[in-house]
Parts: C-alpha cells; sequence; structure tokens
C-alpha cells in the first residue's frame, strides 16, 4: 500500500462543513433554552455607580439579569494562567462583572437572559448604569509615563512586569560597534476576526451536578479547568465540548467571563443558557493582538557582521491580564531575538502594561511576528547603512547549517536548521539580480519598485512540559491520544488537540492509517469532547501535529506492539520472526502466511485465543512531551510596485519558502501557508484597531476594521524545504503561524526598499495608502520617513 | 407582534412566526432549523449568512423575514436537491477551498450566483464577486481555484 504521510488526501471534514451540516457552538438547541446577553461598559475607564436592572428584570420574556454585586460572592475571578516568573508580575483581580470600576470599552456589566436572543437585547437597553468617568490611556507606552492614569491600585504606574532577557555583553558591543541603526516601530494593534464569534451554551443539571458546556474553543480541557476555578464546580462535574470551532487565530484560547457568566445563569435557573456574541460586540469583548511600541537598535561591523540587538518594548496588556498575556511578548518574544542568525550579544526588555483597552492575548504568530519584524526591519536599516545588499547581511548571518542543535544568545536551543538552503531555493524561484535591475531602471522612468526578502525561523510546537512549568505557563504541554480498534478493524483516535480548520482529522488519520496498512476511510479522529478524549492542552502555537499528532503515532505503535504479540501467538512464531509487510504481520520468508492487522483487531477484541498475559481489547493511550520545541524556517520574497503620488502598494509577487519538516499533507501545509500570509499582509498594508483619546473603539465593527478581501490579495506562490527536527517521531514542524511571522516583514521592507531613493527609511504599519503617502511627503522634506 | 408568513425554503413550503423585525438569517437559524446559514458579522459585510432569493445571492442578515414573504429561499443545504455535491461544493472540496469551514456555506452561495450570470469569470472578476465575502483561513487563494475550477467543469 502506497504511503498516505506526504499525501495531498482531500479532508474529511468537508463534507459536513460544505453542505451546510456543521454544528457549531450557535447551532446547539436544547430544550427550554435561554438567551444571555451581557451588558458592556460604554466608557473606556469610570468608577460604576448604581446598575438599575429592575426595570430589565419586569421586561417581556427576561427571566433574570445578574450585575456584578450578584455574582461576586459565587463567581471567582478570571484567572491569569501565565504567570512569567522573575519580572514582578502584577495580575489585579478581574471580576467577570465590573463591580466598582470598568477598564475598558466592553468590559462587562451586567447579564441579561431571556426567552429569545431579541428579549434579552432588548432587556440590556433597559439597564440603567452610573459611569463616572476617569482619564483614560490607550498607549503602551505613555502609560507608564507620569501622570498617566492608574487602572489598578495593585499597579502603580500600570507596568504589570518588567522582563528581561540578555545574552552576551550588548552593552560592549554597542560601544565598541562601528555601526549602529536605531528605530521606534508600532506593531499595530489588531483584531483576531475568527469568521465564527465566540459562543458559549451551558447546561446545568442539578440532579447530577454536571454542567455540560459547548464553547467555541481551542483547548476545551483547558477551558475545563479554568471554568472549573471561576465556577467554583469541582473539575470532573464539568464536561465541555468545543462542536465545530470556526476559526481561532489564539482568540479562543483564553478563558473568558462570559463562559463562567452562561453556567452561573445556567445552574442558577436551572435551565440550558446560550450566548453569543455579535461582530461588534466580539471586537470589543474578545482579545486583540500585538499592540506594542518598541525601541530597537542593532549593531554590528562595516562588512554586515551584526555584532548586537537591544531593545525596550512597551507590551499592551489592556485593561486586565488575559489567560496567556504575560507568556506572549516575553517567552514567546523576546527570547527570539537572535532569529535564524548569530547574534552574539542581546539585551532586551519588555514592559507589560495595562491600558484602558480590550486585553491583548495570543493572535496568530504571538510574539514571533513582532519579534522577527523588528529583526528583519533591522537589518534592512542596517544594510542600507553599511551599503550593502540586504540579502547579503542575512546570508552573512544565517546560523551554518552544521551548527545544530545551536543555542543562541538568548540561552534556548534550535532543534534543526537549513536556513541557506531556504533561502536558496526562494532565489531560484525569484532572479534576484534580475529583479534588482528591473528597479533600477523603473527608478529611472519614475517607478517604484521594491523587494523585501526576509530569512526568518520561529519557534513552536509549544514544547517539553517541564519547560512549561519553568516559564511560569499554568498547565502542561504535553499532549494526547488514545487509539482504539474496533473489532472490525476500524479505528477511531481521541486526541487532547482541538483542529479548528487545520484538518488533523485528516491529517492524523493519515498517520495511523500508515502505521495499520489500513484505507484512511477505517480512521476517525475524534476531538474536541473532554468526555471522550484524555487530557490536552490545545491547539494554538503551531503544537498540533508536533506534539498530538506524535502521541497518536506513538499509541498506534503500542497497538500495532501488542497486536504483533497476538500475531506471534496465533503463528506460534516468535516476535523477532515476524515482521510486517503490506498490512500484516507475517513470518519472515513466508508473507503469504500472515495476520492482518483487521484479523488481528478481531482477534484482539474477541479474547478467544491470547497469548498468556496479553489483555483482552486493541487500544492504547499515549501522552507525548517533546524532548524541545520545534523551529521551522524559511525564506519569503515579496515584491512591490509603489505609487509615489498616492501612496498605493501594489504587490507584484509573494514567494514563500517554508521548512516544517516532513509534511504529512501538503494539500494542507499549503492552505495554511497562504492565509497565513493573508492575514500577515492583513496586519502590514491595511488592519489596526484605532481607539480615540477617550477610549472609545472606532474600529468597532467589519465596516471599519480592514480583514482583507479577495479583490486585496495577491496569489502566494509556494514551496518547501525538509529538515526533519529529532525532537518528535514524526519530525515534524508546525506551520500554523509562519505565514503571519514571515510576511509582515517581508511586505514592509520591500516598500521601503521600493522608496528608498526617495529617502524613505521606515514606515509605520499598516502600510495605508495615506501612510506611504505621508511618509514619502516627510521624506521630502527631508525627514526619514517613519509616518503613523 | 408576531405575524406568521410562508415562504418556500430549498423547496418546501415552510411557515414562521415573525417580528416585523425579525431578519430572514435568524429565522432561518432559529425557527426553521436550517444552521447552515452563517452570523459573521453585524454590519453586512462578512456574507457568512448568504443565501438565494429566487436564484440571486442575498445576504440573509440584510433582508427581513417580511421581505423574504412568498420568495423562494435556497440555503447551503438545499443547494442540491438530489443528496449530491454542487459543483462548486465539490471543487471547494478538491481544491481545499475552506479550513475552519465558517464562511464556507456564504462563499459557495455567493459564487454560484457569480457562476449563474458569469459562467467563464477571470480571476480578477471571482475576486472582485467575493468581495461581500470574507474569509480569514484561506488566503482566498484555493476559494478562487475552487471557483475557477467549477467554472471549468461546467
Amino acid at each position: 500500500m502506497a504511503t498516505l504521510f506526504g499525501s495531498g488526501i482531500k479532508r474529511r471534514e468537508d463534507p459536513r462543513l460544505i453542505t451546510g451540516r456543521a454544528t457549531y457552538t450557535d447551532d446547539v438547541k436544547l430544550p427550554g433554552l435561554l438567551y444571555a446577553a451581557v451588558l458592556r461598559s460604554t466608557y473606556a475607564h469610570a468608577k460604576l455607580g448604581k446598575v438599575d436592572v429592575a426595570k430589565a428584570k419586569k421586561a417581556p420574556g427576561v427571566v433574570a439579569v445578574f450585575t456584578g454585586a450578584d455574582v461576586k460572592d459565587k463567581l471567582n475571578t478570571v484567572p491569569c494562567a501565565w504567570n512569567v516568573p522573575n519580572c514582578d508580575l502584577k495580575v489585579p483581580p478581574h471580576p467577570p462583572l465590573a463591580i466598582d470600576r470598568v477598564r475598558y470599552v466592553g468590559d462587562g456589566v451586567a447579564m441579561v437572559v431571556a426567552g429569545s436572543r431579541a428579549a434579552a437585547r432588548d432587556a440590556l437597553d433597559l439597564i440603567d448604569v452610573d459611569y463616572d468617568a476617569l482619564d483614560v490611556v490607550v498607549d503602551p507606552e505613555k502609560a507608564t509615563q507620569k501622570g498617566a492614569p492608574e487602572l489598578h491600585t495593585e499597579v502603580p504606574g500600570n507596568v504589570a512586569f518588567t522582563w528581561k532577557v540578555a545574552g552576551g555583553d550588548a552593552a560592549k558591543a554597542f560601544a565598541e560597534a562601528p555601526v549602529t541603526v536605531e528605530q521606534r516601530i508600532v506593531q499595530n494593534r489588531l483584531l483576531p476576526t475568527a469568521m465564527e464569534p465566540r459562543a458559549a451554551c451551558a447546561s446545568y443539571n442539578p440532579g447530577t451536578g454536571q454542567l455540560t458546556l459547548w464553547i467555541t474553543s481551542q483547548n476545551p480541557h483547558i477551558h475545563r479547568f479554568l471554568l472549573s476555578v471561576m465556577t467554583k464546580l469541582p473539575e470532573h462535574k464539568i464536561h465541555v465540548i468545543a462542536p465545530e470551532v470556526g476559526g481561532g487565530f489564539g482568540s479562543k484560547i483564553p478563558g473568558y467571563a462570559d463562559e463562567a457568566l452562561v453556567s452561573f445563569a445556567s445552574m442558577q435557573l436551572g435551565r440550558p443558557v446560550k450566548w453569543t456574541e455579535d461582530r461588534s460586540e466580539n471586537y470589543k469583548a474578545t482579545i486583540h493582538g500585538r499592540d506594542h511600541v518598541e525601541y530597537v537598535a542593532m549593531c554590528g561591523t562595516k562588512d554586515g557582521q551584526i555584532t548586537g540587538l537591544r531593545t525596550k518594548v512597551y507590551a499592551g496588556l489592556g485593561g486586565y491580564a488575559s489567560t496567556a498575556a504575560p507568556g506572549v511578548p516575553t517567552i514567546l518574544h523576546g527570547l527570539m531575538y537572535s532569529g535564524p542568525y548569530t547574534i552574539p550579544n542581546i539585551d532586551g526588555t519588555v514592559y507589560g502594561v495595562y491600558t484602558t483597552t480590550t486585553p491583548v492575548d495570543a493572535y496568530r504568530g504571538a510574539g514571533r511576528p513582532e519579534a522577527t519584524f523588528l529583526l528583519e526591519r533591522m537589518i534592512d536599516l542596517y544594510a542600507r547603512k553599511i551599503g550593502m545588499d540586504p540579502v547579503d547581511v542575512r546570508r552573512k548571518n544565517l546560523i551554518p547549517k552544521d551548527k545544530f542543535p545551536y543555542t543562541v544568545a538568548t540561552g534556548i536551543t534550535y532543534d534543526s536548521g537549513n536556513y541557506q538552503g531556504a533561502l536558496d531555493k526562494a532565489l531560484q524561484m525569484f532572479d534576484y539580480k534580475k529583479f534588482r535591475a528591473e528597479q533600477a531602471k523603473a527608478r529611472k522612468a519614475g517607478r517604484y519598485l521594491g523587494v523585501g526578502v526576509t530569512t526568518y525561523c520561529e519557534i513552536c510546537g509549544l514544547g517539553p512540559s517541564q519547560v512549561a512549568g519553568a516559564v511560569g505557563f499554568g498547565g502542561g504541554l504535553y499532549d494526547s491520544a488514545i487509539v482504539r480498534v474496533y473489532p472490525t478493524g476500524v479505528v477511531r483516535a481521541y486526541i487532547g488537540g482541538k483542529p479548528h480548520g487545520q484538518g488533523e482529522e485528516t491529517t492524523f488519520a493519515q498517520i495511523v492509517a500508515d502505521e495499520f496498512g489500513i484505507p484512511v476511510e477505517n480512521v476517525d479522529v475524534v476531538a474536541g469532547d473532554t468526555e471522550a478524549t484524555p487530557q490536552g492542552w490545545g491547539t494554538y502555537g503551531s503544537r498540533t501535529t508536533a506534539v498530538c499528532g506524535s502521541a497518536v503515532k506513538v499509541a498506534a505503535q503500542r497497538v500495532k506492539d501488542k497486536a504483533k504479540k497476538i500475531a506471534a501467538h496465533l503463528l506460534e512464531a516468535s516476535e523477532a520472526d515476524l515482521e510486517w509487510q503490506d498490512g500484516k504481520f507475517a513470518v519472515k520468508g513466508s508473507p503469504d502466511k500472515g495476520k492482518t492487522f483487521g484479523e488481528l483487531a478481531l482477534m484482539a477484541n474477541v479474547a478467544w485465543n491470547l497469548p498468556p498475559g496479553v489483555e483482552p481489547g486493541l487500544e492504547a493511550t499515549a501522552f507525548f512531551d517533546p524532548s524541545n520545541f520545534v523551529y521551522p524556517f524559511g525564506t519569503h520574497i515579496c515584491t512591490v510596485d509603489v505609487d509615489p503620488e498616492t501612496g498605493e502598494v501594489k504587490i507584484l509577487r509573494y514567494i514563500a519558502v517554508d521548512d516544517c519538516g516532513p509534511q504529512i499533507n501538503p494539500m494542507i501545509v499549503d492552505g495554511q501557508v497562504h492565509g497565513g500570509v493573508i492575514q500577515g499582509l492583513g496586519e502590514a498594508l491595511q488592519e489596526m484597531v484605532v481607539y480615540d483619546e477617550d477610549g472609545q473603539l472606532l474600529t468597532g465593527t467589519m465596516m471599519d476594521y480592514a480583514v482583507p478581501k479577495a479583490s486585496q490579495m495577491p496569489k502566494v506562490e509556494t514551496a518547501h524545504t525538509v529538515t526533519p527536527s529529532p525532537v518528535n517521531p514524526l519530525g515534524v514542524k508546525g506551520v500554523g503561524e509562519t505565514g503571519t511571522i514571515a510576511s509582515v516583514p517581508t511586505l514592509v521592507n520591500a516598500v521601503c526598499d521600493a522608496l528608498a531613493p526617495l529617502g524613505v527609511s521606515h514606515i509605520d504599519k499598516p502600510l495605508t495608502p495615506a501612510r506611504v503617502w505621508a511618509a514619502i511627503q516627510e521624506a521630502r522634506r527631508g525627514g526619514g520617513g517613519g509616518a503613523g | 407582534m408576531t405575524r406568521s408568513i410562508t415562504l418556500d425554503v430549498n423547496g418546501v413550503t415552510r411557515t414562521a412566526e415573525v417580528e416585523p423585525r425579525d431578519l430572514l438569517v435568524y429565522v432561518l437559524r432559529d425557527q426553521l432549523d436550517l444552521t447552515g446559514t452563517h452570523v459573521g458579522c453585524d454590519t453586512s459585510q462578512c456574507g457568512a449568512c448568504t443565501v438565494h432569493m429566487d436564484g440571486r445571492a442575498v445576504k440573509s442578515c440584510t433582508v427581513l423575514a417580511l421581505q423574504a414573504e412568498g420568495h423562494a429561499i435556497t440555503t447551503i443545504e438545499g443547494l442540491t436537491r438530489d443528496g449530491g455535491l454542487h459543483p462548486l461544493q465539490q471543487a471547494f472540496w478538491e481544491k481545499h477551498g475552506l479550513q475552519c469551514g465558517f464562511c464556507t456555506p456564504g462563499m459557495i452561495m455567493t459564487a454560484a450566483d457569480l457562476l449563474a450570470t458569469n459562467p467563464k469569470p477571470t480571476e480578477a472578476e471571482i475576486r472582485h464577486a467575493l468581495a461581500g465575502n470574507l474569509c480569514r483561513c484561506t488566503g482566498y487563494q484555493n476559494i478562487v481555484a475552487a471557483i475557477q475550477a467549477a467554472a471549468a467543469a461546467r
């Protein structure tokens, strides 16, 4: 049988999705269902006075109204679960509904439960709230300055943490370096915008004491744990089901107050309660991403050897510390300051800062896009300053392929890599010299063409649990699988991860089918139900294939080991004399007298004739904890044509060469790259959260926030190199986030390259026509760009 | 105050009790149990709620249920009536034109309208036609490829 690993077979997820037969959380309907709606603060920062719900309680269809005072003693506060050590982290309490103060537009104030969606919404308008406005601050740098309004009495100066990373001697490197470049960089705040908004439906059975929660979740086991903390229900009384999940991009990792509130309401009322946010609610009540103000310096020699990197970063956290928020701009960001390069001296400081804005947490890439962007941007500035080609600078500083595993100055060790290989491949696809010649010619004709080249690597496949513990992550980072073989030889794999678009129902079935030599149709993969699946840690950090897929592989191997024992017994041979060939165990040299996987499945399950000491049944559980993270890498190239009169950026070509190790399903890998690159180009070109000076969210609907459209985006040309990882049995690395990590600097560097003759050195993203045009005007007046 | 309306949904006569303000999408989802039509925004941008009314694509979040009275509505569940896949559904499957699947029903309904009026669209025409349908997963590339493949298969 041909191997399925490496085959771009169609996804088995799709038939239900293309026919409208999938069940997302809002599709769940239960007898006696009630609907919840949350009243959200219209002030960014205010003292909360009386919340008068008397009229709302009397409104038609309304069953209950809850305020912060009602739930204060019944529910615990919303926890932060990544308590990064050694940074003096301060996490003030985050009440599920505001009690005496609101801290962002969207902060929950009250919840109405009614017989219909409309009745619940209508009643929100009948709640009278006394707000006493306080000063607001939306910019994380300004929030640390003297006189800035303070959000939490426990956090003077709004600084939640001061985290440092250092390796080598950066002070000495900068003192001695002949060349230094500096740049202030703003990482625009973004809206994750999973197409399915968040939803939660809780059903409490007072007879059993069991709570069932349907929720749009990337990590149902984490949600079970966090819900247990918030509701005070024992964890084994909580059953979490994440049904079909319509995208996440990080926004469905955190524990939110909303699922605790619907659970509380169901427990109080003895009826199921469902809450589904609409998009404008999503934009203010679901986490945001990025939001850094960075001061970066790079130093090096005149011939392109980078000797040091220094950063000072103000990372906005919003009004409260969301579940994983402290870990994102620190562990997932600062530790990646060396990128794919041998930068010997690194010194970074990251301030986590509370601002009167929606909480910020992991968004596709989570810290690594910001690290890659600042590094790649600085390299282009450095290359320009020393008059060297930016590709040559990169090549000169890449970690050589024979140096892996390689420990960078920040202290982490990269598993494997061949960065030059990916760069070479990308440059083969794109005739760099020819483009430079065209560019020179075009410039003479008044056209501004530019090219950006990014060489990147990133940390994913999170990760060893021991490291998780050491860096304050409030959980493990192993993952799990049960592989269960039925008497008829068909198989189900129950996994701890929770795919929400990434296609692991297909790719994991490929792993299992390959192992057993059976048709892929004979394998189902089950995810998202905490009653069925073993303890896992979810789908994020490009970890599911590397970690959970490895658990599937190990569990399948265990099943096969047992099947081999049974085969040896039935064939009256020793195990050592058996070999696996063409889907059966047979005595070496007599391949026709073997036992197929199907025969062994039957014999194991009926248990009529098992070897002594072998239990009936054929299933195995595996918990796979990797020995290290994985570090995928690659080279992206983008060319642009910038109109200097309008500031409009036209993308001419986009090439992505990524190395995620061996690919189980190349079709799915390319889909991940396409989506990631376009999401990154959205960040680079058009997406940005805007708050006004009162902390009002101006980009509060899809009319105002520029999610990329088909008509605005280019085709992505993909290619791959294959460098296996030594840290898991599949050799695989993650590919879910490489697109958003690599594409942002690639585009911005291309535009800055195009405008180099005009003197533009930097433009803060997103590169809207207005910003590009303004940068050109400023440069013509003698500045260096930096508009925004 | 509600009123009873009758409409043809996927070839079946259905009745619903609606308030004047009720949107077609919620009547389809909550009353008629056709949950394949999704709600992804509240400003008519995302297109996840796209259905056909008398054969033309409409955003069912922007149609009052009352306006649909007496009209023929087709949802993703009724795109084919023989239990098989529509060429667009097949093409989305073949070309990996979906990941999380949430936008997919709306994408397919919009694409069906496009191909009904423009059987051989160019790539630019396809991308333009999708301007009212947002996808956050695929980067659109394989959606465009799927629509091209469906057009070529006609």
